[in-house]
C-alpha cells in the first residue's frame, strides 16, 4: 500500500485466518494508488481502524501472542501504520508482544483488594504448582465471590470458572423494592420471550408512543444521574445530543467497568442483558442516533456472550435494524470488548480505543455531546444509567422521584465486599445510610475500621460516617463520593498499609502515560508508599508534604479522571490514620 | 497559532490585562500577546497542540482543574491567571517530575523553567524508576537517547499527522513504562524511517540528536558557542527550502531549517538535512 512502509515478516496461515476471521476480504481496505493514504491523516485513515482492536484480540486468541507477522498483516489489512499498531497492541493487559513460548491458557488471578481478603496468594501459589501461566490482574470485577479467577485461552474460549455451575441469586432477592434489579435473577437472560413475559419492551413502545422530546424531558425531570462516577444529569446529556443536527450520531454503553470493587454492569449484563438493548434503543431513537455500541470489559465473558445473544434476538425479532422496533429510525448495536485496561472506562479514552487509538484520554472540552466517537456526537452511559430509563418512561419522573432525595432521587446499586457478611451486589434508595446499608448485608465480619467508598478511585471512611446518608450530596459535603459504588469493608485485623500500596500500585500500573502529572506523579506515589511499607515507621513530615504536593498537581493538572482521583483513596487513608503512624 | 484564524478578535483577561487575539487563538496564544512568558515543553509552532506535558496548565475562572494554555482556544470574557499559587505549584512539579526520571542535562530551557518555580527533585524517594535506556545509535544520521525523553509525542507528531505521514513511531507501552517505539522496536533501517530528521528538529530535550553532535559530545568537543549559522537554499530540487547550516571548525555539524519559513516550516527531507557532504 502506498506510503505505508511493513517490515519483512508475514503473517503465518494460521495469523491470516485469525485476522480474515475479522475482516472480510471484501472490506479490505482498498486503496487506489492515485488516492494516497496520507492524504487527511487521522481523519482519512479512520476506514477500517476500527477493526484494529477486534483483529489483535483474534491474533491474540488465536495465536497466543501478536507476533511481528501477525502484526504487520493486521496493520496492512487494515491501513494501519504497524508502529502505531504495536503502539496499540503493547496498551492493554490480555495482549501480549513477546512470543510466551507456550499455547497454554493464562489463568488472571485477581490481586486488588478484596481479593487479597480472602487468601488470592494462596490461590496463586496453588495454581502455580498445578502448573498454570498465572498472571496477576488487577481487580476482575467479582468481588462478591473472590478471590477472582479469569481464565484467557488461547484457541480455546475465555472463562469464568466461577460461572460454571454458579447457582445465580441476589441477596435480596424478592424484594419489592428493587427497581434497576427487578428482573435480575428471575428474568431467562437468554430469552427474548422470558424478557418480554417480564415487562420488557414495554418501555420502547411507550418511548416511541410519547415521541423523543417527550422522553428526553421525562428523562431530565426524573433527576436521573449518572452511575458511572461522575453522576452527569442524563437528561442534558441526550438533550445536548438530541440537539445536534445530522445523522452520524451514537449511543455508547459503557460496560468497561474496572474500577476495583465494581461488578454491578457484569451482574446487570448477565442476568439482564435485554435491558440494556431495550435502553439503548430508547436512548437512540430519543437522540436521533443510529449507531449503539457496548464497550465491554475483556474480562467479562459471560455478560459479553448474553449481550451479543440479545442483540441477534432482538434483531431477528425487528427492535433493531433498519426501523428499530417500528420507531421509524434505524438503530442497531455492534459490541466491542475491552483488551484489560483501566483507563477505556473513561469516556474519550473509550472512543479512541474503539476508533483503533491507544486508549488514551483526549482533553475536554470538546465534549462526548459533541465530538464523541469518531468525533461525533456521542451519548455515552454506563448499564446501570440505562436501565433506570426503563422505569422513567413507563411511571413517569414522579413516580421514579418516590424513593431518594431531591437531589438524588431513585435508587442506587452498591457493590458490598470484603469483611462483610453477605457480600453482593445491593439495590436501595439514595438516602440509605451507610450503616443502614452494612447492615442490609450481614453487617461487617469483624470490627470494622474503614469502608472504601467509592472505589479506588474514592476514599476511605471510617466507622463514624456509618450515619451518612449514600445521596450525591451528603457525600460531596464530606469529601467522599459514591463512585461506581463500591462499598468495599475491612476491618481491624486487615493490614491496611498493604491494600493502600496496592491502590497505589493500581493507579500506577494504570495510567495511560499520556500526561505528565498522572505518569510521573503515580509512579512516585507508589514509592513513597512502598517506602512507607517497608520502614515501619511513622510517614515522615517531608513525605507527607510531598504526598500533598504530587496530590495537588494530579487533581490540577493531569487530563482526566485517573490522574484526579490517583490520590484520593490514599490520602484519606493518611488522614483516618489507617497508615503513616507505625510505632 | 492553531485553528482558523478570522478576522474576529475575542477579549480575554490575563492576569488582569486585557488583550485581543484572533478568533481561533489559543490562551498561550493571548498570553504571548499580552507579554507573559509561558513554559511549553509538548507544545511547538509547528505541530497540532497535544496538550500532554502540562507545564503551560494556567488557572481559569469558572474552571475546576487547571487548563492547558497550549491547546485552548481563548473565548470571549475568559479570565486566565498566570502566576497563582495552584498554577506555580502545578508548573513547578510537572518540572520535578520530569527531572526525577530523565536526563535533562542538554534541556537547557527546561532547567531554566525548573529553577524559576524552584523544582526540587532531590526531595523524592531514592532510587526510584527512570527512564533507564540505552542509546541507540543505529545509523550515522542520528541517533535516539530516550534516558532523556519526556514523551512529549513532538517527534511521533512530526513523523505523522503533522508533518512527515511517515508513521515510524508512536508511543508504546503504558504508564511510566510508556516509551517511544518503532514497531516490536525495530532498528530505524528496518522501520518506515525515511530519514528527514523533522523528529529531531522538534525534540525538546536532545533525546534525538544528529549523529554529528553526538559524535562531537562524545568527544566533549560540542561547543554551540564557537559555532556559526549560515543560511542558504537547499540546492536539490526547485522546492526552495531554507536551510541553516551550523559550521564548527568549518564543518558542517547539523542542518536545520527555520519554524517560520513558509515552505518547510522547520521540516525537511533526507537531502537537504542530511546531504550535504559534498560542500
Amino acid at each position: 500500500m502506498a506510503d505505508l512502509h511493513f517490515g519483512d515478516d508475514q503473517p503465518t496461515e494460521a495469523e491470516r485466518a485469525a485476522i480474515d476471521a475479522i475482516v472480510p476480504q471484501a472490506d479490505a481496505a482498498t486503496i487506489v494508488e492515485t488516492e494516497r493514504v496520507v492524504r487527511g491523516g487521522r481523519s482519512r485513515r479512520h476506514g477500517l481502524r476500527h477493526l484494529l482492536l477486534p483483529v489483535l484480540h483474534s491474533l491474540q486468541h488465536e495465536i497466543g501472542w501478536i507476533s511481528p507477522g501477525g502484526l504487520n498483516g493486521a496493520a496492512e489489512r487494515l491501513g494501519v501504520p504497524p508502529a502505531e499498531a504495536y503502539g496499540v497492541a503493547t496498551f492493554y493487559e490480555l495482549l501480549r508482544t513477546t512470543d510466551p513460548g507456550h499455547r497454554d491458557d493464562i489463568v488472571h488471578v485477581c490481586v486488588d483488594p478484596a481479593c487479597a481478603l480472602v487468601g488470592n496468594d494462596d490461590l496463586r501459589a496453588s495454581l502455580e504448582a498445578d502448573g498454570a501461566r498465572v498472571h496477576a490482574s488487577p481487580c476482575l470485577g467479582q468481588c462478591e465471590r473472590a478471590p477472582a479467577l479469569f481464565v484467557q485461552g488461547v484457541g480455546r474460549p475465555d472463562r469464568v470458572p466461577a460461572d460454571d455451575g454458579e447457582d445465580f441469586r441476589l441477596p435480596q432477592a424478592g424484594d419489592p423494592g428493587l427497581r434497576v434489579l427487578r428482573r435480575v435473577g428471575v428474568v431467562d437472560p437468554t430469552s427474548l420471550d422470558s424478557y418480554r413475559s417480564h415487562g420488557g419492551y414495554q418501555a420502547l413502545a411507550r418511548a416511541i408512543e410519547m415521541g423523543p422530546d417527550a422522553v428526553i424531558t421525562a428523562i431530565s425531570d426524573s433527576g436521573l444521574s449518572g452511575r458511572g462516577g461522575a453522576a452527569f444529569p442524563t437528561g442534558i446529556k441526550w438533550r445536548a445530543v438530541a440537539d445536534e443536527p445530522g445523522p452520524d450520531k451514537h449511543v455508547v454503553a459503557n460496560c468497561d467497568e474496572s474500577e476495583p470493587g465494581t461488578f454491578k454492569d457484569r451482574i446487570a449484563c448477565e442476568h439482564d442483558p435485554f435491558a440494556v438493548i431495550e435502553s439503548m434503543t430508547i436512548a437512540g431513537l430519543a437522540t436521533g442516533a443510529p449507531h449503539g455500541w457496548i464497550y465491554i470489559r475483556g474480562e467479562y465473558p459471560r455478560a459479553t456472550a448474553r449481550l451479543e445473544s440479545a442483540i441477534v434476538q432482538a434483531r431477528a425479532a425487528g427492535l433493531l435494524g433498519d426501523d428499530a422496533a417500528g420507531g421509524g429510525q434505524r438503530f442497531d448495536i455492534e459490541v466491542r470488548r475491552g483488551a484489560g485496561a483501566y483507563i477505556c472506562g473513561e469516556e474519550t479514552a473509550l472512543f479512541n480505543s474503539i476508533e483503533g487509538f491507544r486508549g488514551e484520554p483526549r482533553n475536554k472540552p470538546p465534549f462526548p455531546t459533541t465530538h464523541g466517537l469518531f468525533s461525533q456526537p456521542t451519548a455515552i452511559n454506563n448499564p446501570e444509567t440505562l436501565i433506570n430509563v426503563l422505569d422513567i418512561v413507563i411511571d413517569g419522573p414522579d413516580a421514579y422521584r418516590s424513593v431518594g432525595t431531591e437531589r438524588s432521587p431513585g435508587t442506587r446499586l452498591f457493590c458490598l465486599s470484603g469483611r462483610i457478611g453477605v457480600p453482593g451486589l445491593y439495590e436501595v434508595s439514595f438516602g440509605t445510610t451507610l450503616g443502614e446499608l452494612l447492615d442490609l448485608a450481614g453487617g461487617p465480619t469483624g470490627d470494622l475500621s474503614a469502608v472504601l467508598l467509592g472505589g479506588a478511585a474514592g476514599v476511605f471512611v471510617g466507622p463514624d460516617a456509618l450515619d451518612m446518608p449514600l445521596t450525591l450530596e451528603d457525600t460531596r459535603e464530606a469529601g467522599a463520593t459514591l463512585g461506581s459504588g463500591v462499598v468495599m469493608v475491612f476491618d481491624d485485623t486487615v493490614d491496611m498499609e498493604a491494600i493502600v500500596v496496592r491502590i497505589a500500585e493500581f493507579f500506577r500500573d494504570e495510567s495511560c502515560g499520556q500526561c505528565v502529572p498522572c505518569r510521573v506523579g503515580t509512579q512516585r506515589q507508589h514509592e513513597v508508599l512502598v517506602e512507607l511499607h517497608g520502614s515501619g515507621q511513622p510517614l515522615a513530615p517531608q513525605r507527607a508534604e510531598l504526598i500533598d504536593d504530587m496530590a495537588l498537581a494530579m487533581v490540577d493538572a493531569s487530563i482526566c479522571g485517573l490522574g484526579h482521583t490517583a490520590a484520593s483513596a490514599v490520602r484519606s487513608a493518611l488522614a483516618l490514620g489507617l497508615i503513616g503512624n507505625s510505632q | 497559532m492553531s485553528g482558523v484564524i478570522t478576522e474576529t478578535a475575542v477579549t480575554i483577561r490575563v492576569d488582569g490585562q486585557e488583550v485581543a487575539v484572533p478568533e481561533g487563538a489559543t490562551i498561550l496564544d493571548a498570553c504571548d500577546a499580552a507579554g507573559v512568558e509561558t513554559p511549553t515543553i509538548c507544545y511547538g509552532p509547528t505541530l497540532t497542540p497535544v496538550n500532554v506535558c502540562r507545564v503551560c496548565v494556567v488557572e481559569l475562572d469558572g474552571s475546576r482543574a487547571l487548563v492547558p494554555s497550549c491547546s485552548r482556544p481563548a473565548e470571549e470574557g475568559m479570565v486566565v491567571h498566570t502566576d497563582s499559587e495552584r498554577v506555580r505549584h502545578s508548573r513547578k512539579m510537572v518540572l520535578e517530575f520530569l527531572a526525577t526520571g530523565v536526563d535533562a542535562s542538554q534541556a537547557d530551557e527546561l532547567g531554566q523553567w525548573a529553577e524559576h518555580y524552584g523544582a526540587d527533585p532531590d526531595r523524592y524517594v531514592p532510587g526510584g524508576e527512570t527512564m533507564n535506556e540505552p542509546v541507540r545509535v543505529q545509523d550515522n544520521l542520528y541517533i535516539r537517547d530516550y534516558d532523556k525523553c519526556v514523551l512529549c509525542y513532538r517527534c511521533v507528531e512530526a513523523c505523522g499527522d503533522d508533518a512527515q505521514h511517515t508513521y515510524a513511531i508512536s508511543v508504546a507501552g503504558r504508564g511510566f513504562g510508556a516509551r517511544i517505539s518503532t514497531e516490536f522496536d525495530v532498528t530505524l533501517p528496518d522501520s518506515a524511517c525515511v530519514y528527514c530528521g523533522n523528529c529531531v528538529a522538534v525534540c525538546p530535550t536532545n533525546a534525538l540528536q544528529f549523529k554529528t553532535e553526538f559524535d562531537l559530545r562524545q568527544a566533549d568537543d560540542w561547543r554551540p558557542e564557537d559555532q556559526t549559522v549560515t543560511q542558504t537554499v537547499c540546492s536539490y530540487c526547485g522546492v526552495g527550502c531554507n536551510l541553516e547550516l551550523h559550521v564548527q571548525d568549518n564543518q558542517i555539524v547539523k542542518c536545520t531549517s527555520p519554524d517560520d519559513h513558509d515552505v518547510t516550516k522547520g521540516n525537511l527531507c533526507i537531502k537537504g538535512r542530511f546531504g550535504w557532504n559534498y560542500v
